[in-house]
């Protein structure tokens, strides 16, 4: 929004002023997007690392804080290897799929306040949207190089997203029933009062966060790429900048659910409190900072939870998560019928 | 619409919250007691069917109720026909108790199909606009396919289930287009809405092409010919009871849907759907009449024979007018009782651990066991429409208004085909009373089979004594529908 | 100018990925080009206006029905061609049926007109300030109610058909029992054991 004002008052027609306008935020988002997930690589590999008393990269740049980037110029470096017998098309979109997903989710994400590519009335239902595609990259994957082991994983993803994308739906359900709108910029303003952390959606906030690990194939439910007994998973027969693809696909995916926990449970961008020192930071730090913070639970459970076995993930699911949430939608539909007027009309 | 409009609408649909509550409770405690429960969920599930018959008779009247904005319609058609198909699928669910035990397919899940078959049915017949009649057309049809593959050890029954899916599906297809360019044409999905708008402007192609994928889809579902192939396999390979269920409730409802169709929204355009429904019948008779002669399966015989029965059903479409709708809803209450009965001495077709299937079978029955010969017999004189019998009457009520309206031809046509099924059903009997008698059937080991046969023999014989319940009844149902 | 140029770009999509679903040869691409298709469907309901349509449409069709789909058509082992031999036994009877079809849909659009009935509620698609979302929720949960509750009976259906006609009880299978596992406690669990060297327990 501001970009195009800024560009209006440049004195282009407001046709070219949106088109470039929308085309530099976009550009900032992925931009931005590509460096912090680059950090976010490294943050994940150095909470691993200390929980396992190891340093963890140390070596390129200070800290190891180049590491991603050394990394990125190894994988594109390499050659590409297509197995003899995969379907070459469908093995080459697989991985273009994956990331391209996970970057255009960001679309609807408000950093802070009107910071957001596209701010639409159903932003919720697109992410969700979106995320239930994620599933594609994997299966495609998986099928087309013609292998066991990344077909074995992509049946486990796919079954795996699926059950948990059930409990992801219910979970967003009791936000929205309770934030009275799907816009996310709308829920983040519904929180002003109090974060949804802190009220009757705590326990959903769990099965949301524990649902977000399943999605994003995350240790404990990395079953997909189970290393001990798939190898890689779908992964295997992958390569160079495709599986660079897949990576950072993934690795934008943990980070799309990171700030869905911080839209949809700590409050965005607004200040834990609105009292002095906090407000007058601007709100994207505190998105910011509100992101890593979930991401670093999400890189401590990775740490120092045991791999769950394949059917206590099934169990987990759908025998736990999915009536817990069902009865939960029940009780705060019933909640808010209770304590609030409904909206007119 | 507000909160209490909706509250409002309640009482009227009081038998479908009843069937479908009830049914869900009791799906709750068959899965909570686990797989032996099935005579007590079916027992439960009586209750329910009972409870929701007592709702329907409750909000019986004269007067025409729309609810949920005219969308579902409560009338003594309606009311007539919901006795009907809850009679029908409690008795299809009884008689089946026994078989299930022996077959080792005594699952809870058989009695809470059948309510959720008769919930579907009773949308159906309720229907007062498209989508209602649709969603209440695939309500019954899914929880029919699931019942027609109910022995899924059997690969017959699955068979069945499978073939009965995919060409269900293909009918609902056919259906929804129909709907689709209805809806298309005249901008409604509502009956009445409908009606109006075909009465003022009269049947475009469109509509009449609409009209006719529509008729076609419940051509299907009713099993009239040309649209009858599914139905020899799947009376065939489904189980017994299933086989009975399929030929009366869904026949019923289906029927009763067929009818609030043509003579609701498309009165006006009874020169377009006479045509069609003339040659439905006469197919349907012919094909009923002539192809069961050959059969040797008594299941598939029974298969062609309700083709034929509803062939003659039909003719009471033709005829039109109060008097034609009256004779379809007394044919259809005498065919259930009719065929149910049947069915039940198929079910007591029992030897050696095992239920036998032929006609062959029945060979000397007077003999060793003159009762079920008995009753077979009267069952098949009715089937035939010999005079005392209630099937006779049956037929004189759809014949009379097609003789009224001067559609002689159509009459002889059903005189004709109903002297060639004589022919089937005759042949039974000659089995029965003259060939050498085979070993006798099991006895069978509850008492409610046997009770349920009484019922439907004595009510066909002494029909003529004291029809006049029925009759009024039907009348008072067809002149709600018919003004 | 914008608008426009997305419409075609979905519609041209649509129908080819449309047509590539009948004409793949590999049931897997048919798949996808079905997915491809629903996705520019969900595209053309956006630029309706619909975008709650649009959003169901990912989630339900291509989030979740057509990852089954492929699911199963990947696990299939089907000889293609042999699926194709006889195709040329039933064309003429499949192109009589498909003729019928089309003469009766030509038939059809050129006695089409405009219900008098439908062009108030398109002059205006959605009231002024109210969501798609909340117009959506505003009629099926008053006007449709019975038919949207009916429409979940349907689906409790299929899920009873899809157990009974799946669920098989096995014996012989040890079950998990996951609350005795985690009330297991150490003393139940270990036991102490005086093993004399060379005697073995």
């Amino acid at each position: 929004m501001i970009l195009i004002d800024f560009f209006s008052w440049l004195g282009l027609p407001y046709e070219v002023s949106w088109t470039i306008g929308t085309a530099a935020m976009i550009l900032a988002l992925v931009v931005g997007l590509l460096l912090t997930c680059a950090f976010i690589l490294l943050l994940d590999r150095k909470v691993w690392a200390s929980v396992a008393l190891r340093k963890g990269p140390n070596v390129v740049g200070p800290f190891g804080l180049l590491q991603s980037f050394a990394d990125f110029i190894k994988f594109v470096a390499k050659e590409v290897i297509i197995p003899a017998g995969a379907n070459k098309v469908i093995f080459a979109l697989a991985p273009l799929i994956s990331f391209v997903l996970a970057a255009i989710a960001w679309a609807v994400i408000p950093v802070a306040e009107g910071w957001v590519v596209s701010d639409i009335n159903v932003g919720i239902l697109y992410l969700f949207a979106i995320s239930s595609l994620g599933v594609y990259g994997i299966i495609m994957g998986g099928w087309a190089s013609n292998s066991k082991y990344p077909f074995l994983g992509s049946l486990r993803s796919a079954a795996q997203m699926v059950s948990y994308e059930v409990s992801i739906g219910f979970v967003l359900i009791t936000v929205l029933l309770t934030a009275g709108t799907l816009n996310l910029s709308k829920i983040v303003e519904a929180q002003a009062q109090g974060w949804f952390l802190v009220s009757h959606l705590f326990p959903m906030a769990v099965v949301f966060f524990i649902s977000a690990l399943a999605e994003t194939n995350r240790p404990p439910f990395d079953l997909p790429e189970a290393e001990s007994e798939l190898v890689a998973g779908y992964q295997v027969e992958y390569s160079s900048t495709w599986y660079l693809l897949f990576m950072v696909g993934e690795y934008l995916n943990i980070m799309l659910m990171c700030a869905m926990v911080t839209i949809l449970f700590l409050g965005g961008w607004l200040p834990p409190l609105d009292i002095a020192p906090f407000n007058w930071v601007h709100g994207f730090f505190w998105f910011f900072i509100k992101l890593w913070a979930v991401f670093f639970l999400f890189a401590m459970t990775k740490a120092f939870v045991p791999r769950y076995r394949y059917d206590q993930l099934m169990r987990i699911g759908w025998k736990l998560f999915l009536p817990f949430s069902l009865v939960w939608v029940v009780l705060t539909a019933a909640y808010m019928l209770a304590t609030q007027q409904p909206a007119a009309g | 619409m507000t909160y209490q409009t909706l509250l409002g609408y309640l009482p009227a649909i009081m038998p479908e919250l009843v069937l479908g509550g009830g049914i869900m409770l009791v799906l709750l405690y068959g899965v909570f007691r686990g797989e032996r429960s099935l005579i007590s969920t079916a027992l439960l599930t009586l209750l329910v069917l009972c409870v929701a018959a007592y709702y329907v008779v409750l909000g019986a009247s004269d007067a025409r109720v729309l609810a949920f904005g005219g969308s579902v319609v409560i009338d003594p058609f309606a009311s007539f026909l919901k006795l009907l198909i809850l009679g029908a699928s409690a008795v299809a669910m009884i008689m089946a108790l026994e078989f299930l035990k022996h077959e080792k397919l005594n699952r809870f899940e058989y009695p809470v199909l059948i309510g959720l078959s008769a919930l579907g049915m009773l949308i159906m017949v309720s229907a007062n606009d498209l989508m209602v009649l649709y969603v209440g057309l695939e309500m019954q049809s899914l929880a029919l396919y699931v019942l027609a593959a109910f022995s899924r050890d059997n690969t017959r029954s699955t068979e069945a289930g499978l073939k009965y899916f995919v060409l269900g599906a293909l009918s609902s297809g056919m259906l929804l287009y129909g709907i689709s360019l209805i809806y298309g044409m005249s901008g409604t999905l509502n009956f009445d809405v409908l009606k109006g708008v075909i009465e003022t402007q009269g049947m475009s192609i469109g509509l009449v092409i609409g009209m006719v994928f529509l008729a076609a889809g419940l051509a299907f579902k009713i099993s009239a010919a040309p649209f009858h192939m599914w139905t020899p396999d799947v009376y065939e390979g489904a189980p017994t009871p299933v086989t009975a269920f399929f030929a009366a409730a869904p026949k019923v409802a289906a029927m009763g849907l067929f009818l609030r169709v043509l003579f609701g929204p498309f009165e006006a355009a009874v020169a377009q759907w006479q045509q069609i429904i003339i040659v439905l019948s006469v197919a349907s008779m012919t094909l009923g009449a002539f192809a069961a002669i050959g059969q040797s399966n008594i299941k598939r015989l029974m298969a062609y024979s309700s083709i034929g029965h509803v062939g003659f059903a039909l003719l009471g479409f033709v005829a039109g007018g109060e008097a034609g709708v009256k004779g379809v809803l007394i044919y259809l209450a005498i065919y259930v009782a009719m065929t149910l009965g049947a069915f039940i001495c198929i079910l007591a077709m029992r030897r050696e651990g095992r239920q036998v299937e032929e006609i062959a079978d029945l060979s000397g029955l007077s003999t060793t066991q003159p009762g079920l010969a008995l009753a077979l017999l009267v069952l098949m004189f009715s089937m035939i429409g010999i005079p005392p019998f209630a099937g006779f009457w049956a037929k004189f009520y759809v014949f009379l208004p097609v003789v009224e309206q001067g559609l002689y031809w159509l009459a002889v046509v059903g005189f004709l085909a109903s002297v060639v099924s004589a022919v089937y059903y005759l042949k039974i009997l000659r089995v029965i009373y003259f060939d050498d008698p085979a070993p006798r059937f099991t006895e069978p080991s509850y008492p409610g089979n046997g009770v349920l046969l009484a019922m439907s023999v004595l009510f066909i014989t002494f029909f003529i004594f004291w029809p006049a319940p029925l009759l009024n009844a039907a009348g008072v149902a067809a002149s709600s529908l018919v003004k | 100018m914008l608008m426009a140029l997305a419409f075609y770009l979905f519609a041209a999509v649509l129908t080819v990925a449309a047509v590539m679903v009948i004409a793949a040869r590999n049931p897997v691409h048919s798949v996808l080009f079905l997915i491809l298709a629903f996705f520019n469907a969900a595209g053309l309901f956006v630029l309706l206006g619909a975008e709650f349509l649009a959003m169901t449409l990912v989630i339900v069709y291509v989030g979740a029905v057509a990852v089954l789909f492929l699911f199963v058509v990947m696990m299939l082992d089907i000889d293609f061609t042999e699926l194709r031999e006889g195709f040329l036994n039933y064309a003429p009877i499949g192109g009589l049926i498909g003729g019928v079809l089309l003469i009766e849909l030509v038939l059809f659009l050129g006695g089409m007109m405009v219900a008098p009935a439908s062009s108030a509620p398109r002059a205006s698609p959605v009231r002024e300030g109210v969501s798609n979302t909340q117009a959506l929720g505003e009629v099926i949960y008053t006007q449709y109610i019975f038919v949207f509750q009916a429409a979940g009976m349907i689906l409790l259906i299929a899920m009873i058909g899809a157990i009974v006609l799946t669920l098989r009880e096995r014996t012989g299978v040890r079950r998990q029992n996951v609350a005795a596992q985690v009330g297991r406690t150490r003393a139940q669990a270990v036991e102490n054991v005086d093993i004399k060297p060379g005697a073995g327990i």
